[in-house]
């Protein structure tokens, strides 16, 4: 790797060198390198691009990392990656996607990640998505997230988008099993011109079932944001999705958060709320020493941690 | 230590000019000062006004003989002056222990934060991961305030109403707290309040009414005046003042 690379690996996965474990680092269109455990299987797609991953029943404390970089300006790909995860199992999961793109062609990436969560297995999935580079091509990045949860399972995922994306369509879907829970922590900033869509659709079809989908987000300058979150209420449920976003400068935030029960039983809340940074903060922050644009940093950086 | 001289501030209101503070001269030494007065009597006014929030339309105020009028609120901040809201300020994803760092300026130990957590009588371990956000009770977030004080180390701090919106229970800690905050810090202490309690462990007690000094001196001097209970015919310095 060289040192564009290692600077993506790093701020995707917060990777300093080749992990050990399951690892499966996809560089530029190719396979950089692979590795797999005795329980954690990883081969790649004969029908279309991508990997499947398959975790054995009864996996514990295991990790999986799946990050891909491109440093090739004008390279646009479709990636599919499967995981299918036996019952039983407590593993996390380190994707991200890092774009440095240094040319005038635009550069994009879109990860189609399909989970499917055996029974009573727990999983932690972490994606984090980071442009960098001085050319004038757009960073594009459009990642798929579609999760099958099986009965008493559950699934956290963080994803987290800070900086350097021109362009994200961010479209998460999923379907919770009886007495399964998901848990999604959105974070995104943009910037500049830069565009982000998240489209979440959560499908509680389990009895008592749940899902908590919590969104916190900044938007700067003359940057869009649409924050579009369905939960559905099939079955005894319980459903929690919620917007925050700071807005500053000429940015726009549109948050549509949408509820549906199908079910008597099912118990669903919906919170959103754009505002600026409150002029008490920053002046609080400021009574502590800091300049305002330290406690403007501060605050925004608080938000999002 | 810090001096206000000549200081006025006027606003426009409906195409009127309106009076807030009028000519104020005053000195804050060491020690505890409360200010207290009618509601609208410029109070809070002169408390934001010392922190830099406020700037005064008129007069000169100085600082250990520097003149900090033009001073901005951080520039202030790092002479070592502090400020409480009357309302404490709540941030989504900042932690009480983030506070604490911030308000010391420097990278500070679990169990140092801890320790001036447990000076204002909060079970410290608990607290130091907590979200500052609406989780925390008004009384909770004013001795967290105060712990933010003792961790900046300030020489002169102004706390603006700090019993509002809290209840009796509270209070009483909140006293407490003060009463050991005066025996244990140095510098200058000025409470904004309303509080006959408060008054009464001041040093010194300043009233201001429609804007003006109506009375300064020790507090013995100073209460029998302001306060005198149920005595038939009493009538008490503000009772002469125009509210």
């Amino acid at each position: 790797m060289d040192k564009i690379q290692q600077n993506l690996l790093e701020q995707v996965a917060g990777l300093h060198e080749i992990p050990a474990g399951a690892v499966n680092i996809r560089s530029n269109g190719e396979t950089l390198t692979r590795s797999t455990t005795a329980n954690i299987d990883i081969v790649t797609k004969t029908d279309k691009p991508g990997i499947e991953i398959t975790v054995k029943p009864g996996t514990k404390k295991e990790s999986i990392h799946i990050p891909v970089l491109l440093t090739q300006t004008g390279l646009k790909e479709s990636v599919y990656n499967d995981f299918f995860i036996g019952e039983d199992c407590d593993i996390t999961i380190v994707a991200g996607c890092g774009i440095h793109n240094g040319g005038k062609e635009g550069s994009e990436h879109s990860g189609i990640h399909t989970f499917y969560v055996g029974p009573r297995s727990k999983v932690k999935y972490i994606e984090k998505h980071y442009g960098s580079g001085e050319g004038t091509g757009e960073r594009i990045m459009n990642p798929t997230t579609v999760i099958n949860l099986a009965e008493d399972s559950y699934l956290e995922m963080d994803t987290v988008q800070i900086e350097g994306i021109d362009s994200t369509v961010r479209t998460t879907s999923a379907v919770v099993g009886d007495n399964a829970s998901l848990v999604i922590k959105e974070k995104i900033m943009t910037h500049d011109n830069q565009l982000a869509k998240t489209d979440f659709t959560v499908d509680l079809n389990g009895e008592n079932s749940g899902a908590n989908v919590v969104s916190r987000s900044v938007a700067k300058d003359k940057s869009h944001q649409i924050f579009l979150s369905r939960i559905n209420g099939n079955n005894k449920c319980n459903g929690h999705t919620e917007c925050d976003a700071i807005i500053m400068d000429n940015a726009s935030v549109q948050a549509v958060p949408e509820l549906t029960a199908n079910d008597i039983d099912a118990a669903l809340i919906h919170e959103a709320a754009i505002g600026k940074i409150a002029g008490e903060q920053l002046i609080k922050l400021m009574t502590l020493g800091l300049s305002e644009s330290e406690a403007e940093a501060q605050i925004i950086s608080g938000f999002l941690k | 230590m810090l001096e206000l001289r000549n200081v006025s501030f006027v606003v426009e209101e409906d195409g009127k000019t309106k009076e807030i503070l009028k000519n104020i001269n005053l000195t804050l030494d060491d020690g505890f000062t409360a200010i207290t007065g009618p509601n609208g009597g410029g109070k809070s006014t002169l408390a934001k006004m010392i922190m830099g929030i406020i700037k005064p339309t008129d007069g000169r105020i100085y600082f250990n003989g520097e003149d900090i009028t033009d001073k901005s609120i951080t520039e202030r901040a790092n002479l070592g002056i502090g400020f409480a809201f009357q309302q404490p300020v709540r941030f989504k994803g900042i932690t009480v222990m983030d506070l604490i760092k911030l308000a010391a300026g420097k990278n500070i130990s679990t169990t140092e934060a801890c320790n001036y957590l447990s000076e204002v009588g909060l079970c410290a371990r608990e607290y130091i991961g907590r979200e500052v956000n609406a989780s925390l009770s008004g009384g909770e977030l004013k001795r967290i305030e105060i712990a933010m004080a003792m961790a900046r180390g300030t020489v002169l701090t102004v706390f603006d109403e700090p019993e509002a919106g809290i209840d009796l229970w509270s209070f009483n800690n909140l006293i407490r707290v003060f009463e050991n905050m005066h025996s244990k810090m140095g510098g200058s202490i000025v409470i904004i309040s309303h509080q006959e309690r408060i008054l009464n462990i001041a040093d010194r007690v300043v009233v201001l009414s429609a804007g003006e000094v109506a009375q300064s001196g020790t507090k013995d001097e100073v209460l029998p005046g302001l306060l005198c209970g149920n005595a038939p015919g009493c009538k008490t310095l503000l009772d002469k003042m125009p509210s």
